[in-house]
């Protein structure tokens, strides 16, 4: 059987002690979990390792920790897989040649340690679930029996009930880093859940609430983290996306952290202009060049302008022409698709890959309304 | 090599400088650059924010200009439009009946984008490329000034490395480890610190420019507290934010920052014998001194 080292990260807030790294190795089968390999060095060596753990089964949620950098659960990570983890996190590179052994365990991020590998869950993760109204706000008349919901619906909304709260999204998210008031992914994920019901009663509500908070869904910063982390491919971010939609589009928030106007005002400048012109956008991001938010937020802007003007970076002239115009081509895109009157997506969670039909078949139901393909009415002209 | 070339925006707009330094890089590594001049931006995940539909037909566009060409691939200069165009890819190539009602958009222009299992359609940044493509031991046959003694820190930002399944990250192809490999094959020094994998920050700078400020002073001042010389970004977005926004970022963390952040064909430029001012470092805010300095050093000279 293969030899693991583990270090774990050990950390007794109470004891006055910096923390510090324990090395034990075992001998495990490589399909055993890391956590298989925590307790069985807490049970044989050191009963004094703190982890949280349950279920053994990835359905309990409580054993999220990081392994070599990377945050997930234990229970579900092999000890063979946790050790080539740090793709992306520059853990254990190949050229330092330990990546078959050697396997770092540490807490969870942006999150307090109560001790060794347990973290605060209620100050920061449970917290942020309940601030987003985690519960159905029911439509009225409530009905005698049951609601029906249409089937797509409910698919769509799968995605978001697959997780299992074990904060590994929240780990490692990178705008929490820096704004720890950020919702962050666990909960808007959450958020979208009820949003994306036809039973609840507020969408409105909800929207306006997560796009007006300065913390809410435009602080998320695209950094795929959440994605990554999500041991059970809830696509946090996606879902962030999706509320941004439904807030811009659906129920054209205007909401005061120039979430929409950026949003729009960036489509706009493609349409216009076939590539960006920066200095328009950030204009236009901040309500036009006659708005006077826009003007304090320019104004503020101009020592960068002027240094950029300074070395050359922009030019005057590229700062208020723009020399590329879109194509006629690239305008019927935008004029085709914005016109259509249902939305079009496709959501391979749903979906699946074509050309792996194991998972393909995981899903025989009706891709919901949303992300079924309607039929073009040029389609005629075209076959 | 011939290549179709999606430069994207940001290269031709607030960083000429990437695209000039492209664009004499090119030819000292025997790639032939075909500029898609008729392609259209990426959406760089904005636009698949407001319509996926309308993200995925653009960029579908794109590759079909780019199948067009007798490229043998197609080419981007910025993590960002890798980012976003695989993610479209992905949906198109997932799924027929999608990617067919994609193509109907397109057919009145009589474009189409092919999905060819025998010949798989590839778009790689440059970074992919130089390791892939032309090959570490090709490009140290080239270096005429080996990046002696220059402490370098790789700044991959987001859209490169995440989800490392889209962007075909695996035991194979570690590209997460490639800027590190091309810094060592140019003779520098690689220099590792807490944001290597980290966000830029810019993605949120209109919309929360504390947080996104926060972000790129985090990691400068981390990479100056490891005694880097400078960062490389294979992104012109992060580039705006850790150079552009450099002077704005330092007030935000409260401290003297001022490192020089070079683009990568910047750097593989240098090495190949480029001077710093042909390859417009001159229109970077942060003055690449540490650069310079180098570069006319006793040390990089005597290597010419």
């Amino acid at each position: 059987m293969p030899e693991y080292t583990l270090r774990i990260r050990r950390f007794d807030p109470d004891s006055g002690q910096a923390a510090h790294w324990d090395e034990h190795t075992v001998e495990m089968a490589e399909t055993q979990s890391v956590l298989d390999a925590i307790l069985k060095i807490r049970n044989e060596v050191d009963g004094s390792i703190g982890i949280r753990c349950s279920c053994q089964q990835a359905i309990c949620g409580s054993c999220g920790v990081r392994m070599n950098g990377k945050p997930g659960l234990a229970c579900n990570t092999h000890l063979h897989e946790a050790a080539l983890r740090g793709h992306g996190t520059g853990w254990n590179p190949p050229e330092a040649g330990q990546r078959t052994h050697l396997i770092d365990v540490e807490p969870m991020g942006n999150m307090p340690v109560i001790r060794d590998l347990i973290v605060d869950m209620d100050a920061v993760h449970w917290k942020k679930v309940q601030r987003v109204t985690p519960w159905l706000l029911a439509k009225e008349p409530v009905p005698e029996r049951e609601y029906i919901v249409p089937h797509e619906n409910m698919v769509d909304v799968t995605q978001t009930m697959a997780c299992i709260q074990c904060g590994s999204c929240v780990s490692d998210c990178l705008a929490m880093e820096v704004d720890p008031l950020f919702i962050g992914p666990a909960a808007l994920s959450k958020a979208y859940r009820f949003v994306g019901d036809p039973r609840d009663a507020q969408h409105f509500e909800r929207l306006k609430d997560l796009a007006e908070d300065p913390h809410g869904i435009y602080d998320c910063t695209h950094c795929f983290n959440c994605i990554d982390a999500c041991p059970k491919g809830v696509d946090p971010m996606s879902q962030i996306m999706r509320l941004r939609r439904k807030a811009g589009s659906d129920h054209d928030i205007e909401d005061r952290n120039n979430g929409y106007r950026h949003e729009h005002a960036f489509v706009n400048n493609i349409k216009r202009n076939g590539i960006l012109h920066e200095s328009d956008l950030l204009a236009d991001s901040y309500g036009g060049k006659f708005n006077p938010n826009a003007g304090r937020e320019l104004v503020s802007g101009l020592p960068t302008a002027m240094r950029g003007l300074a070395r050359g970076k922009m030019t005057v002239k590229k700062l208020l022409l723009h020399e590329h115009k879109a194509s006629g081509e690239i305008k019927r895109v935008f004029d085709t698709v914005e016109g259509r009157s249902e939305r079009v997506e496709l959501n391979l969670y749903v979906t699946g890959y074509e050309d792996e039909p194991e998972e393909a078949s995981a899903e025989h139901r009706e891709p919901p309304a949303e992300t079924s393909v309607p039929q073009s009415e040029s389609e005629s002209e075209n076959a | 090599m011939k290549v179709a070339y999606w430069p994207g925006c940001v290269s031709r707009g607030f960083t000429p400088e990437l695209h000039g330094a492209m664009a004499k890089v090119a030819p000292l590594l025997d790639i032939e650059l075909i500029e898609l001049d008729r392609a259209s931006c990426c959406g760089a995940g904005v636009i698949a924010e407001h319509s996926q539909e309308l993200a995925d037909t653009l960029n579908a566009r794109t590759f079909a200009l780019a199948q067009k060409t007798d490229g043998a691939m197609m080419m981007n200069i910025c993590s960002t439009c890798q980012g976003a165009q695989s993610e479209c890819q992905e949906r198109l190539d997932a799924n027929t009946e999608y990617r067919e009602h994609v193509n109907r958009t397109l057919a009145e222009e009589g474009l189409r984008y092919e999905k060819d299992a025998a010949r798989p359609f590839t778009n790689k940044n440059f970074l992919w490329l130089l390791v892939e493509e032309i090959g570490l031991e090709n490009l140290k046959a080239r270096v005429k000034r080996p990046l002696t003694d220059l402490k370098v820190g790789p700044f991959y930002g987001c859209y490169i490395v995440r989800p490392v399944s889209r962007l075909g990250i695996d035991e194979e192809h570690p590209r997460d480890r490639y800027m590190h490999w091309v810094i060592e094959a140019l003779g520098g020094t690689v220099i590792d610190y807490a944001g290597v994998y980290k966000c830029c920050g810019f993605p949120i700078i209109t919309m929360n420019k504390e947080a996104s400020l926060t972000q790129a002073g985090r990691h400068l001042g981390d990479a100056i507290d490891a005694q880097a010389d400078c960062l490389v970004v294979p992104c012109p977005l992060c580039h705006l934010n850790l150079d552009l926004q450099q002077p704005a970022a330092a007030k935000v963390v409260g401290r003297d920052l001022g490192l020089p952040v070079l683009h990568l064909p910047q750097l593989v430029g240098l090495a190949l014998g480029l001077s710093p001012k042909e390859l417009g470092m001159n229109k970077h805010i942060v003055r690449p001194t540490s650069v310079i300095d180098w570069s006319t050093s006793v040390v990089a000279g005597s290597a010419a």
